[in-house]
């Protein structure tokens, strides 16, 4: 017999599904020609249920259907950062859909499908069931990527996310397989237990193969490639989705998984690929002419900062906080500048190189000066939820004496401070190329960006109380 | 009775058939047939240690796997379908609009 405290462990989960279910059945009810803006206002209401939800969950902490979820603080802290990032997604993509006149019902319901499963990613402490939250995220995503059915980018995007996704989880679960060979269990709990009385040479192995298919996940080098291939075919407010919700996610996986597990023997492995995912990610970005790619090497970048975090062993509180402090600030300005990206696109995402951006500051001074929050904040100017992210993120290493990591952390951020300043440059500085006037933002893409910047404001004036929950979070995590 | 060291090599090379058939491959529809051989390989690696260790964990992640496996065929197979509508043909190679 379940209690019925378990299902409230699982509530935002719940209402969530719920309400994408609601959207399906709406949609074909409306007819043909009606206003389907109304899909979009339930599938929103549903995010805020939700929200609500993960309020009555926290107080309710403890595991939940035979030991498979656990709500503690670092679950209800990545239910929040998920939930708002879909929030602002569906928000902004009101206008979007029917700019790009894409068919409305399935696509909320699929965003809200998927926020489902990133929500149990970070809860699951069975990899089992870590193993399907995986895999409602994924696949609510491939078919999200290749929403623009009639684009022939939108199409092969979907592809390349398909193919490399699954490939990815084959390895991921291959490495579950030997974990439970080497320990004879796929709870997170008890495979510590066992690797506590030592640790067999399989167990290595499976660390390796599950690092292999979350490093795709979270687009960390070396398994990065596919991600500037698919962020610029999909459309735009699904990328601002899939390269912070499912990344977020997955980061709280591989916490969990590495730090949970108290797995061993992954040090010199997250040393390289964040050392290489920084240096790849913002050398890439430079040389690109299309906004969508090159934030899609900038979110390799991000990622590399991230995993920075993750080493700095000697304090695991400092770091394991530091890096969901990162996850929550990426979030924000990262949503936000795929907002503006994708008003800014008009029909048929035409405007998407960097050249289209050419004096956008006197085109449409509101939407330019949204932007360069956003872009400050990438770059880590304080007063900025981006500069308190790099600075927990380095102090952390630091502390751990991590001095050469740190080292080609800060050159890369210098590096990279280039190419957000060229759009700034780009923006500010050069002829308006058309006199075209920029549409004005509508009201619900409006108020996604205005909460993206009080959100990454927040996180740059007061950082303290998040950071506060987060090393809270991180003393349930690490034991 | 086969000794457990037998099945994991057979399904460590049922998984590295599938890394290379996804390597090597060029039709996209093969590429997708191969990952399905690399779960299988994962399958029975799960089915043979559950044996060793009369434990039902694993017969039961080879079930999700399956479930999971088939809902990727159906999300798989219509991306696919879009692909080559929009493309006309069903090689890697030449689906390329965007740069790798």
């Amino acid at each position: 017999m379940i209690p019925s405290g378990d299902y409230i462990r699982i509530l935002p989960e719940i209402v969530l599904s719920i309400f994408g279910m609601l959207v399906m059945v709406i949609d074909p009810l409306l007819g043909e020609n009606d206003d389907r803006k109304s899909i979009g206002v339930v599938s929103a209401i549903g995010a805020l249920l939700a929200l609500g939800a993960t309020f009555i969950m926290a107080g309710h902490p403890g595991e939940a259907f035979y030991n498979i979820l656990r709500v503690d603080d670092f679950a209800v802290f990545f239910h929040v950062v998920v939930i708002l990032i879909a929030l602002a997604c569906i928000l902004m993509s009101f206008e979007y859909l029917k700019v790009q006149e894409i068919r409305q019902g399935e696509y909320y319901g699929l965003i809200l499908f998927g926020t489902v499963g990133m929500c149990l990613m970070s809860s699951a402490i069975e990899l089992v069931m870590l193993f399907v939250a995986i895999e409602i995220s994924s696949i609510s995503t491939y078919i999200l990527a290749g929403f623009r059915r009639r684009a022939a980018e939108s199409a092969e995007s979907s592809l390349k996310y398909f193919l490399l996704g699954s490939f990815a989880t084959a390895f991921f679960l291959y490495g579950i397989a030997l974990m439970y060979g080497a320990t004879g269990s796929t709870n997170v709990d008890a495979i510590a237990a066992a690797l506590r009385q030592g640790t067999p040479v399989m167990a290595y192995l499976a660390i390796a193969l599950m690092m292999v298919g979350l490093g795709f996940k979270v687009a960390a080098a070396p398994f990065q490639v596919w991600t500037p291939d698919v962020y610029e075919g999909a459309p735009a407010p699904v990328v601002a989705l899939m390269s912070t919700g499912p990344k977020a996610a997955a980061f709280a996986v591989l916490l969990r998984v590495l730090f949970g597990t108290a797995a061993p023997g992954w040090f010199w492995a997250v040393w390289i690929a964040a050392a290489l995912s920084m240096t790849i990610g913002n050398f890439g970005a430079l040389v690109q002419t299309n906004v969508k790619r090159m934030l899609a090497y900038s979110s390799i970048a991000h990622a590399g900062y991230l995993l920075v975090a993750f080493i700095a062993v000697r304090n695991m509180e400092q770091g394991v906080s530091a890096a969901m402090f990162y996850t929550a600030a990426y979030a924000a300005m990262n949503v936000g500048a795929f907002a503006v990206v994708s008003h800014f696109a008009s029909a048929g995402e035409k405007y998407v190189s960097i050249e289209d951006y050419a004096g956008l500051g006197r085109r449409s001074p509101v939407l330019a000066a949204v932007l360069t929050v956003f872009l400050l904040s990438l770059i880590g100017i304080p007063i900025t939820g981006g500069f308190f992210a790099k600075f927990y993120v380095f102090r952390a290493a630091v502390s751990s004496n991590l001095i050469w990591l740190t080292v080609i952390g800060l050159v890369n951020s210098a590096i990279g401070s280039y190419y957000y300043l060229r759009l700034l440059v780009m923006m500010y500085m050069k002829e308006p190329q058309s006199e075209e006037s920029v549409p004005s933002v509508p009201f619900a893409a409006g108020f996604a960006m205005a909460g993206c910047v009080v959100a990454t404001l927040y996180l740059g004036v007061f950082p303290n109380r998040v950071l506060q929950f987060a090393i809270e979070s991180a003393r349930t995590l690490v034991h | 009775m086969v000794p457990l060291s037998w099945y994991l090599l057979l399904s460590a090379f049922l998984f590295a058939s599938g890394v290379a058939g996804f390597l090597i491959r060029r039709n996209i529809i093969t590429i997708f047939m191969s990952i399905e051989l690399m779960l299988n390989g994962v399958n029975l690696a799960f089915i043979a240690f559950a044996t060793v260790r009369h434990s039902l964990n694993g017969n039961v992640f080879v079930f999700f796997v399956m479930v999971v496996a088939a809902a990727e065929a159906a999300v798989g197979l219509a991306i696919i379908i879009a692909v080559y509508r929009t493309r006309e043909t069903l090689n890697v190679d030449r689906v390329n609009l965007l740069k790798l």
